[in-house]
């Protein structure tokens, strides 16, 4: 059996409780995550991630074998007891137009506990927040025009509230899962200090270049060669490609454990890791300007 | 004396949702399912490229996204005249995307968020997160039994991502494919990738034929009570999915509790709104002509989902509705499958109305769907095309019906100015979990609860068994809103 040995229980292991909340998002970013390779969603759940480092997954909605109050009340024991301890991933954006009605994630003493609430609860008393998916790092799709529920995202959240507890940015729609495993290696490996973020708070490791530059349809680029329609040899820059200003290493990792990735299937990037994503990148097959980008003005 | 039980959240599904059920004398006597997440998908669409729908409407739902980029290219095709020309490249490549992740779907809901209602994982690893805590008292499981169980849990996880695996070969990447769009999909067909497909496939065939549907029947028989528990409506939709050169590997068809057929027509479908948080003006429409206007001071609402019913009927969306829709209409796959296992089980057709009845229709529909998967490879015809070149109408509708893993999914356009002025979606879910309609007739979801015995009021078992055996999947379902009225009221939800 494969579950041996390394989960029960050493007394040198440092256990990392994480709280995992879902708000106004697909649950991409988790199905995302299960797509880990080296190492293997069933090795973050049940082994030492790094010797002597192990995750303690006690609260995620998708996955959790409890539902109903008990495991509302898992949240309010961690935040008290492990207080300063415990690592919060958000995933999706965060609901806060009508005093974040819009989006609950279960019920407290009979009342609705607010995805808002939530995340400043347990955000106030997290060692660090990993804002996980381009909802929860900068509002995405329920933030674009015209933000009917007032999503926003977890940076903005704590700025709003004062939360002083550091944020590390990983986004994407979904993120790869190396991003996140990257980042949770980083900090169990070094701390969170060790993380080299860039001015958005996105470890460099993953975001530090830009799609275009490690592209293999950058030699058609210099060459003139573009592609007229998605699925067309050439680059895809006349076809709306985002690769020129977006921040990622898909391009060298690739997808799904590496087989593919969007420009390789003949689709351009879609600029999915940007703060401008969907609003500023759309259209998504039309050639955009760099005059059209809002987010470049930050 | 009635005894009310809440469960909220409803884990392992996709989204948020809660449940209440209404006991007396230990039986359920009224429930009520519940969205609690409401983003504003179609709002959020109005005024964008129609083709960006086909990108977006995936971010509905990051576990079934693919039967977003599906209705929604099938949708883009119509309003842009091309449905009828998508080469058969384009078809079989868009069916081969949709059946991988059918494939992911199906392992996933089975194994990791169906299970631990099963399978006792705290017996076989001890007592850790996230396997506690958890409902007690009904695990009938154990042993070598049960330490196998808990094992495939675990292999299941890489045969999960083996599926998503093989469906980036044409899709780019997953959750959220680039391939598929109007006119057909990016990637053509070649030979290294048809047989680096096929190999995959193989390997998840072999884990369906020989641990899912053997796991599936080894539940069931540890558990068979629930062939009677989780009834519901009996009456099974199917808009017909998999739209391959040769017809669809599910036939539509609506489907009576007394196993009549009856044809599908789309117009016949429409939105009731009495008890959900929209405008009372706008009930009963068709989804062509619906329009969305919240309401979130009215009395009796209590879900930001709509009630769809089909002729005025509530009906039940998903692996069954297909399973039955195919045996009732003779297929003769199907009715091999669903028969070999009836008899294994020792079970009539009337059992498939029934918690496990749900299980087992989508663990056959698994091996189907696999098995077909081999065939339509062998039809892709490599260097010739996948796509064919469209353009955006400056005004057209268009409407693309197909299946997803969960069941019957819609999406309808109108554009005008080469711009989507409307947007629609109906999903699986709204037809599975909706609320009680203008007739007060229950939704699916809720007649499976009414009238069940619950035995542990403080571990309702038989609850959130049977809402599971639905695939609910709440981010899918509640994406509807209408930003223009904005002010909201007093919101409070049951």
């Amino acid at each position: 059996m494969i579950l041996t040995a390394q989960n029960s229980a050493k007394t040198e292991t440092k256990k990392y409780p994480v709280i995992w909340l879902q708000g106004a998002g697909c649950t991409g970013c988790s199905v995302s995550i299960l797509n880990a390779v080296s190492p293997r969603i069933q090795n973050l759940l049940l082994d030492e991630v790094v010797p002597g480092h192990q995750l303690s997954l006690m609260f995620h909605a998708t996955i959790m074998a409890g539902q109903g109050e008990p495991v509302i009340e898992v949240l309010k024991d961690t935040e008290k007891n492990r207080k300063g301890g415990y690592i919060l991933v958000v995933e999706g954006a965060i609901p806060t137009a009508e005093g974040g009605l819009y989006g609950s994630i279960g019920q407290r003493q009979g009342k609705h506990l607010t995805i808002q609430q939530s995340v400043e609860e347990l955000g106030q008393n997290a060692l660090l927040t990993i804002a996980l998916g381009t909802c929860s790092t900068f509002g995405g799709i329920p933030a674009a025009e015209p933000n009917p529920t007032g999503c926003k995202s977890v940076k903005e959240v704590f700025q709003q509230r004062r939360i002083l507890t550091p944020v590390v940015n990983v986004p994407g729609c979904p993120p790869h899962p190396d991003w996140f495993v990257g980042t949770v290696s980083v900090i169990l490996f070094s701390g969170a200090e060790a993380l080299d973020l860039d001015d958005l708070s996105r470890p460099k490791l993953f975001y530090g270049h830009l799609i275009h530059e490690n592209c293999p349809r950058r030699a058609d680029f210099d060459k003139g060669k573009f592609a007229e329609k998605p699925g067309d040899a050439g680059c895809l820059y006349k076809v709306g490609c985002k690769g020129h200003y977006t921040y990622a290493d898909c391009p060298l990792r690739q997808w799904n454990s590496g087989l593919n990735w969007c420009v390789k299937a003949g689709s351009p990037c879609l600029g999915c890791v940007e703060p401008g994503f969907p609003d500023d990148t759309s259209p998504m097959y039309e050639r955009i300007t760099f005059e059209d980008l809002r987010c470049l003005q930050r | 004396m009635s005894t009310k039980i809440k469960v909220d959240p409803i884990t392992r599904i996709e989204g948020h949702m809660a449940i209440e059920a209404v006991l007396d004398a230990g039986v359920v006597k009224d429930a009520r399912s519940a969205g609690t997440l409401f983003r504003g998908f179609e709002i959020i669409l109005q005024g964008r490229d129609p083709r960006d729908a086909n990108r977006l409407t995936q971010r509905i739902c990051g576990v079934c996204p693919i039967a977003h980029a599906t209705a929604s290219a099938l949708c883009l095709d119509e309003a842009f005249g091309v449905d009828g020309k998508v080469p058969d490249n384009g078809k079989i490549i868009r069916a081969l995307i949709l059946g991988a992740n059918f494939l992911q779907s199906h392992i996933l809901h089975f194994y990791h968020l169906v299970a631990l209602d099963y399978v006792d994982a705290v017996g076989a690893l001890g007592e850790l997160y996230p396997f506690v805590p958890r409902y007690e008292g009904d695990y009938r499981i154990s042993g070598n039994a049960n330490a196998e169980l808990v094992n495939h849990y675990v292999t299941a996880l890489d045969i999960r991502r083996k599926c998503h695996e093989m469906l980036s070969i044409f899709g780019g990447k997953m959750p959220h494919e680039v391939g598929i769009v109007p006119g057909g999909v990016t990637e053509k067909p070649t030979e290294d990738k048809i047989t680096n497909f096929l190999w995959r496939l193989n390997e998840i065939r072999d884990f369906i034929d020989n641990t899912y549907i053997p796991d599936v029947v080894a539940v069931a028989k540890s558990y068979d009570d629930y062939f009677g528990i989780g009834i519901g409506c009996k009456r099974m939709l199917a808009y017909g999915g998999f739209h391959l050169p040769n017809g669809k590997l599910f036939k539509s068809g609506i489907i009576s509790p007394d196993l009549k057929l009856e044809p599908f027509a789309k117009e016949n479908i429409t939105e009731d709104v009495k008890h959900s948080w929209y405008a009372d003006r706008d009930s009963g429409k068709n989804p062509a002509q619906g329009q969305t206007k919240p309401d979130l001071a009215k009395k009796q609402a209590y879900s930001f989902l709509k009630s769809p019913r089909y002729k005025g009927k509530v009906c039940e969306a998903g692996p069954l509705a297909r399973m039955v829709g195919n045996y009732v209409q003779g297929d003769a796959k199907t009715k091999q499958l669903v028969d070999s296992a009836l008899t294994e089980l020792g079970a009539g057709v009337d059992a498939l109305f029934s918690v496990l009845g749900r299980h087992a229709a989508r663990a056959l529909e698994a091996k189907l769907v696999a098995d077909s998967m081999v065939d339509w490879l062998q039809q892709l015809k490599p260097g010739e095309p996948a796509i064919i070149d469209s353009e955006i109408p400056d005004q057209a509708e268009g409407a693309g019906l197909t299946e997803a893993p969960r069941g019957a999914v819609g999406h309808w356009i109108t554009i005008k100015g080469k711009r989507i002025d409307r947007y629609q979606v109906i999903t699986p879910t709204a037809w599975n979990a909706s609320p009680k309609d203008d007739n007060g007739q229950p939704g699916a979801v809720e007649q499976a609860i009414i009238g069940t015995k619950v035995k542990d009021k403080d571990n309702p078992f038989e609850l959130v068994r049977i809402v599971r055996s639905f695939d609910p999947c709440l981010a899918c379902s509640v994406h509807l809103l209408d930003a223009r009225e904005k002010t909201l009221g007093v919101f409070k939800v049951v």
